[in-house]
């Protein structure tokens, strides 16, 4: 089975947005709530730099290891899920991540913050691949289907990459060489352990 | 066609200023290094131990793109404050025991007179439940979050886990509201018998009447008693303000905060839990006669003279410029 990672090549990435708003669509995520987003860092300065982050679907994820209810579990292919009917939304995953990937949909309403919500990596939860209620709680099921997240399939600029880790880290690596420069692989050292030399 | 040509010579000649522009710039550009200014996340990370930028979505709070101080949380959620709760509780727990099975109850030594004196009013006793009610649910509830994962999700299942610590949560979040109001009126109704004096300093060294048979003197409360008041109070306080930070997040301060505050909720709620529960022993199995000053809110006299006796002659003191006599305080107050 594949390892499944996002990587987000800074050099390439131009603040587009339309991963986030391709996210949004694809999931008809509610308002208030981004899955993915864009964060540019230096804006405006020489060194600039755009990096488009989710849920980096952490080895050992900090988020599983908090949980009280222990509701989150891993897939075969690496990627992190949760069950929204386990999750009594008590906002601990939220501080344990380092991306600040879990929302909620009710964040101030006296800690009844209502159930987490984060990207799948268009893997669906534990409902039956594709069913109506899963599409409801979690959004589309793509991987089931064969696809890979919609956010990296869609990206103009093939910046971000979502696949097998070690697939990814093999076409970053070939850019870095080709190119001469790169900026590293974000989040990857804190998600992964791990980082692309280059 | 006279415009078309000038046209073209327009293209051919921008291009040619083009190739003229590019032929002398590579051994430039071969130089420059795009990455050379850009921004390092290993060097932003250590220089501020987490990285923040600019979004164009409405959540300005998802501007920061990594924070990997969450993982020294998991650590001490995970392992350290389970460290600390295990051995403040369970080694209270024991401590009371072994207490217990060795010095059994503090009993009334001069047996009971039979008459009675008012020691808290019924507002006191309202004041007091409320708390101690509150304070039982929040406990249960708290540690819930803490130990329920290890200790009861494997015994009932995901689903009735899920259940339980869903409506746990929501006591605990909900029953915070009265129980502050508790820990103020607390704080406002007890607070002028509660500042030390020198009669505690002589109380502590007597041992307090726990070890030993001996019964030093004290006011309206002991030494003892004002350790768990001033308890009650910070510790409350304490859990009330962390805990109002993290039902509202980021009103008051971004994820360190809200970790930070995790961390003192929870390592002040669990020692408030093993001082409460020696305050427990004491109120009721631990000592003969205590339970009733809050059940009933009379005690026996004998009882007011051996544990409180400064008290009792101030009580004393205050009824018989009314009145001849000690009060007998006949009536219950309920």
């Amino acid at each position: 089975m594949a390892r499944m990672k996002f990587l987000c090549d800074a050099d390439r990435c131009i603040e587009c947005n339309a991963c986030v708003t391709a996210c949004k669509n694809e999931h008809e995520v509610p308002w208030g709530i981004n899955r993915r987003r864009v964060v540019t860092i230096n804006d405006g300065k020489p060194g600039e730099r755009s990096i488009s982050m989710a849920c980096m679907h952490c080895t050992d994820a900090p988020c599983a290891a908090v949980c009280p209810v222990n509701c989150f579990y891993t897939t075969a292919d690496g990627v992190v899920l949760h069950s929204k009917d386990l999750c009594i939304g008590c906002g601990y995953c939220f501080y344990a991540c380092p991306f600040g990937a879990p929302q909620y949909p009710k964040v101030g309403n006296f800690g009844s913050r209502g159930k987490m919500d984060k990207c799948t990596f268009c893997a669906g939860g534990p409902e039956a691949d594709g069913s109506k209620e899963e599409y409801e709680k979690y959004g589309a099921n793509r991987l089931a289907e064969g696809k890979l997240p919609l956010c990296a399939e869609m990206c103009s600029t093939k910046s971000l990459l979502a696949g097998d880790g070690e697939i990814i880290a093999q076409i970053y690596k070939e850019r870095v060489m080709k190119r001469g420069y790169g900026s590293g692989a974000w989040g990857w050292k804190t998600a992964y352990r791990e980082t692309i030399e280059s | 066609m006279a415009s078309f040509g000038r046209v073209i010579r327009l293209v051919v000649g921008a291009c040619a200023l083009l190739l003229v522009i590019a032929a002398s710039t590579p051994s430039s550009a071969q130089q420059v290094n795009p990455t050379a200014s850009a921004v390092k996340e290993q060097q932003l990370l250590q220089e501020l131990n987490q990285i923040q930028g600019r979004v164009s979505i409405p959540d300005q709070r998802s501007g920061v793109l990594e924070q990997p101080a969450g993982r020294v949380w998991r650590e001490f959620r995970n392992v350290t404050l389970r460290w600390i709760g295990g051995i403040a509780i369970l080694g209270m727990i024991a401590v009371i025991v072994i207490f217990y099975l060795s010095r059994g109850m503090v009993r009334l030594d001069s047996g009971r007179s039979g008459r009675t004196i008012v020691r808290f009013t019924a507002f006191e006793r309202f004041v007091h439940w409320m708390t101690a009610t509150c304070f039982i649910i929040l406990a249960i509830s708290g540690l819930n979050i803490t130990f329920g994962r290890p200790l009861l999700l494997p015994l009932i299942g995901f689903e009735t886990f899920s259940e339980w610590s869903q409506w746990a949560k929501y006591a605990h979040n909900y029953l915070s509201f009265p129980f502050t109001i508790g820990v103020v009126l607390i704080f406002l109704t007890w607070i002028g018998g509660n500042i030390p004096n020198k009669v505690d300093i002589d109380w502590i060294k007597r041992g307090g009447g726990l070890v030993g048979h001996d019964h030093p003197p004290a006011y309206r409360f002991n030494a003892g008693q004002k350790a768990f008041y001033w308890i009650v109070v910070i510790s409350g306080t304490l859990v009330a303000v962390t805990g109002y930070q993290l039902m509202l997040p980021f009103y008051l301060t971004g994820i360190e905060g809200m970790q930070l505050a995790q961390i003192v909720h929870s390592t002040v709620a669990v020692l408030f839990v093993a001082a409460m529960i020696a305050h427990i022993y004491i109120g009721t199995i631990g000592m003969e006669g205590a339970f009733e000053a809050m059940g009933t809110g009379t005690v026996d006299i004998n009882w007011a003279q051996e544990h409180h006796s400064l008290w009792l002659e101030e009580q004393n003191a205050r009824t018989s410029a009314n009145d001849a006599r000690p009060q007998p305080a006949a009536t219950p107050a309920e």
